[in-house]
């Protein structure tokens, strides 16, 4: 099936555009979560939305699964392969279509990357406000398929306020473009749908004016309650600022282990608090935000731009931080309501004592999306098992919190399981509805999001050019 | 729950008269409501506070119309979360006014004495769209009865959350054709300590909005009412240096441009026979402007614009829109409806038909109100 596949690829995209050697094949077997891992059957590189097309029209009519792939820095499993399947990889697809900045837009390929939109808008005053981590490698299209967030999106929201039109390859393999035209806003249920909707060729973006000044504080604190004391007065004065991020003492230590960040000894949590906008404005309530962090025992203001990126550089280098300090580790990402916090924090502490299993906590304290590091050693027998436990001890409470088993990193495989967990059976087969709906064959990234898939009944047929009106 | 009784003059839909109505005091009455709707295969029309139920087409049908008034509790304000859980009879201006104890509102501005499902199903929004985005945008979570009667939600209450599809959205503008929104959570915002507005009647709107779309003083709204030698462009900012900003931006106007009261028309749309929305990009404001005769308004800043027409012209009018622009035709007697498309073409109708099926397979709910005779 495959072979037939690679051949016909091979005279329609090119020799080049192929990949079905199994050596080159398994640089592709997963994406940014490493514990999921499936060599895809066959790779291909198409550079127009007509070869994404092709290809799905391709395998629509064999009957094999297709996934698709951008940079591969999720963190979910999302682009996790079939390995009876082919992956359709975007990093051919790296154009900037057009700049429009009288209508703060930009046009652009889904290979290209998130940072490079900024750049090439910021010598005009622009940029594009979504900035998750991974943003000087991550693509617009795999943003597109996690509805990615980022530090700043407390005050700027997610990749889904910032796009206003994506071309895509339905799982038909029509080329259609979803915006915020007339009808139903299938924009919206595209951007966030993990790629099990379609693949998008072209993505319009909002461009942001860049703030008139930035402000940013690191501010040292003896324990995690007064921080995320401080976290709540500030919310709590009408102040909504760029970025709230939180690290604890566990975090902060590995942190300085890794990158000499500098932060002050002795904290029990250091919050990176960041005000952007008018200078009038930032003026004002930067000076509130100061006096707010009062059980602070340090706080420094950034100087200038380096300074900034120093403060940064330690919450930024976190994740990868902990390898100094711990062989192994799961990045966890549920979200608690901001006041749920500190009875969520101490749990957390109460399992780590339990269990014997250290748990590092890096957080956007802002909009209560927490980013616990689950530390074990991979080379004792059932230290991975007892971390997954205590990995999935914390998703529970935040769920029964009244919060979310993922705030940015998707469900893709990974969390697949843990669905049912916020949703009942009922709401996951009205989500499926919608994947019926545009993948009445699911073969368009299955086995992603969902714990079971929906049979979708009788596939309905294309109406195409079918008179409007009457229906029945 | 009162048993559902039969449809008074004046309940009519553009024309089409209920043959029940029913008010359920609670979520479970309406499901029970749509179940046996669904049972019984009656069609079924939502209405809130009934300001927008003359946008659209008319229904095919109207087996039973089930009025949300009731459903007016707010289930939860978490007001250190900056989220609030409400049922979706409560009138707009009822939330503002419970929010405000807080110094917190939901970002959205309502003219019309809508519900906040009436806003969601039909993705209205205001000025200040430019800053706070539309209701998709600030919708977290939501509760739908389906057309079978299953109680069903997407989202949560917090902001940040991608667990799952983002039904929300869809069902946000879908007009009661996809299941009936009985319940939602939104983000909400502070108030602003100062509100400040700022006017200017512009020879050259377009010069005046992009100098503000490009300024560093962030406008929560910018609009521009009417056409020719009295366009007026007016700026909304609002903060805790508001005052400051507005100044800033009346230097950066220049001539007439000064700090004044809110205008009257501001969000408001025009009054007239037939009501036109048109998305545009921002720098098509001359073009848009120059077709849309003296009765236009709209938010410059994001593309937004409404007409208001008679109805002799507005098919002439529409079908000249279109030719550039996407345009909704919002309200319009019923006599225009055979000959005048409301909705326009879509290149994703095939999509949206089987979305339909999908979630209303026998197309029961709001049947025929929507784009496509869906």
């Amino acid at each position: 099936m495959l072979l037939g596949l690679a051949e016909e690829f091979r005279s329609a995209l090119g020799p080049d555009s192929v990949i079905d050697d199994p050596v080159r094949l398994r640089t592709y077997e997963c994406d940014g979560l490493t514990v999921h891992r499936a060599s895809p059957g066959l790779v291909v590189l198409p550079e127009t939305a007509e070869e994404v097309a092709l290809v799905v029209r391709a395998c629509v009519a064999r009957g094999v699964p297709y996934v698709a792939r951008g940079s591969g820095t999720g963190l979910s499993g999302g682009a996790l392969p079939r390995t009876d399947g082919v992956l359709i990889v975007t990093s051919r697809m790296r154009r900037i279509l057009e700049i429009d900045l009288d209508n703060q837009r930009a046009v652009v390929e889904p290979g290209v990357i998130n940072l490079d939109v900024s750049k090439a808008v910021r010598p005009d005053g622009y940029y594009y406000a979504p900035d998750p981590s991974s943003q000087q490698i991550c693509s617009i299209g795999g943003n597109v398929a996690e509805n990615s967030g980022g530090a700043h999106c407390l005050k700027y929201g997610f990749t889904a306020n910032h796009v206003l039109a994506c071309e895509v390859v339905t799982p038909d393999g029509d080329i259609v473009t979803l915006d915020d035209g007339p009808g139903y806003d299938l924009l919206g249920a595209f951007v966030g749908a993990e790629g099990t909707l379609g693949i998008t060729t072209k993505v319009t973006v909002r461009l942001t004016r860049t703030p008139q000044t930035v402000q940013t504080l690191l501010a040292a604190f003896p324990s995690i309650e007064t921080a995320g004391a401080a976290v709540s007065a500030i919310i709590g004065a009408g102040i909504v600022p760029a970025a709230i991020e939180m690290m604890d003492a566990l975090a902060i230590e590995a942190a300085e282990a890794a990158v000499a960040c500098g932060y002050p000894e002795g904290a029990g949590a250091v919050l990176i608090v960041e005000l952007d906008g008018p200078e009038v404005e930032v003026a004002h309530q930067f000076a509130q935000v100061k006096a707010l962090c009062l059980d602070a025992f340090e706080q420094r203001v950034a100087r200038d731009d380096a300074d900034r990126a120093l403060i940064w550089k330690g919450r930024k280098s976190a994740f990868a931080a902990v390898g100094r300090i711990s062989p192994a580790y799961i990045v966890q990402d549920g979200v608690v309501p901001r006041t749920a916090l500190p009875g969520v924090l101490a749990a957390i502490d109460r399992l780590s004592e339990e269990s014997g299993v250290r748990v590092a906590n890096v957080f956007h304290a802002g909009d209560g999306n927490l980013h616990p590091l689950v530390l074990f050693d991979d080379a004792e027998p059932g230290a991975e098992e007892r971390a997954e436990t205590v990995s999935g001890a914390i998703l529970d409470l935040c769920v029964s919190s009244g919060g979310s088993i993922t705030g940015e990193h998707g469900v893709g495989v990974d969390k697949a399981n843990y669905m049912p967990r916020m949703f009942t059976e009922a709401d996951l087969d009205t989500m499926q509805r919608v994947r019926c709906a545009f993948d009445p064959p699911n073969l368009c990234n299955p086995g992603k999001v969902f714990p079971t898939p929906r049979l979708c009944g009788e596939i309905p047929r294309v109406r195409r050019g079918e008179p409007e009106g009457e229906l029945f | 729950m009162p048993d559902p009784r039969p449809a008074e003059p004046g309940e009519d839909i553009l024309g089409i008269l209920p043959e029940r109505v029913v008010r359920p005091e609670t979520v479970e009455e309406a499901a029970e409501a749509m179940r046996k709707a669904h049972a019984d295969g009656v069609t079924v029309v939502p209405r809130g506070n009934g300001t927008r139920l003359h946008w659209g087409n008319a229904p095919r049908s109207c087996g039973l119309l089930l009025d949300t008034r009731s459903l007016d509790r707010v289930i939860e304000h978490a007001a250190g979360d900056l989220v609030v859980t409400v049922e979706a009879g409560l009138p707009v201006a009822r939330l503002q006014e419970l929010l405000a104890p807080a110094r917190q509102q939901l970002a959205l501005d309502s003219p019309l004495d809508s519900t906040v499902g009436g806003v969601l199903a039909t993705a209205s929004a205001g000025p200040r769209r430019l800053l706070y985005g539309t209701p998709r945008d600030l919708l977290i979570g939501v509760t739908v009865i389906r057309a079978d009667g299953e109680i069903v939600k997407s989202g949560g209450k917090v902001v940040k959350n991608v667990a799952g599809y983002d039904l929300g959205k869809l069902y946000t503008g879908s007009f009661g054709t996809l299941g009936l929104i009985v319940r939602a959570s939104f983000r909400l915002h502070p108030v602003p300590d100062q509100s400040v507005f700022v006017t200017a009647v512009e020879p050259d709107p377009l010069r005046a909005v992009l100098a503000l779309l490009h300024s560093p003083l962030v406008p929560s709204a910018i609009e521009v009412d009417g056409a020719g030698r009295h366009s007026t462009v007016a700026a909304l900012f609002e903060g805790s240096a508001a005052e400051a900003r507005a100044a800033e931006a009346v230097r950066l106007l220049g001539g007439g441009a000064r700090v004044a009261e809110e205008p009257q028309w501001w969000g408001r749309y025009p009054e007239a026979e037939v009501l036109l929305e048109v998305r545009a990009k921002p720098s098509e404001l001359p073009e848009v402007l120059a077709l849309g005769g003296s009765r236009i308004r709209g938010s410059a800043g994001s593309g937004v614009w409404f007409i208001g027409t008679f109805a002799a012209s507005a098919p002439d009018l529409v079908a000249r829109l279109r030719r550039r622009w996407t345009t909704v035709v919002r309200s319009a007697p019923p006599r225009l409806h055979g000959s005048l498309d409301l909705w326009g073409p879509s290149p994703a109708l095939p999509l949206m038909r089987r979305v339909k099926d999908q979630f209303d397979p026998g197309h029961r709910l709001s049947p025929g109100r929507f784009l496509g005779g869906l």
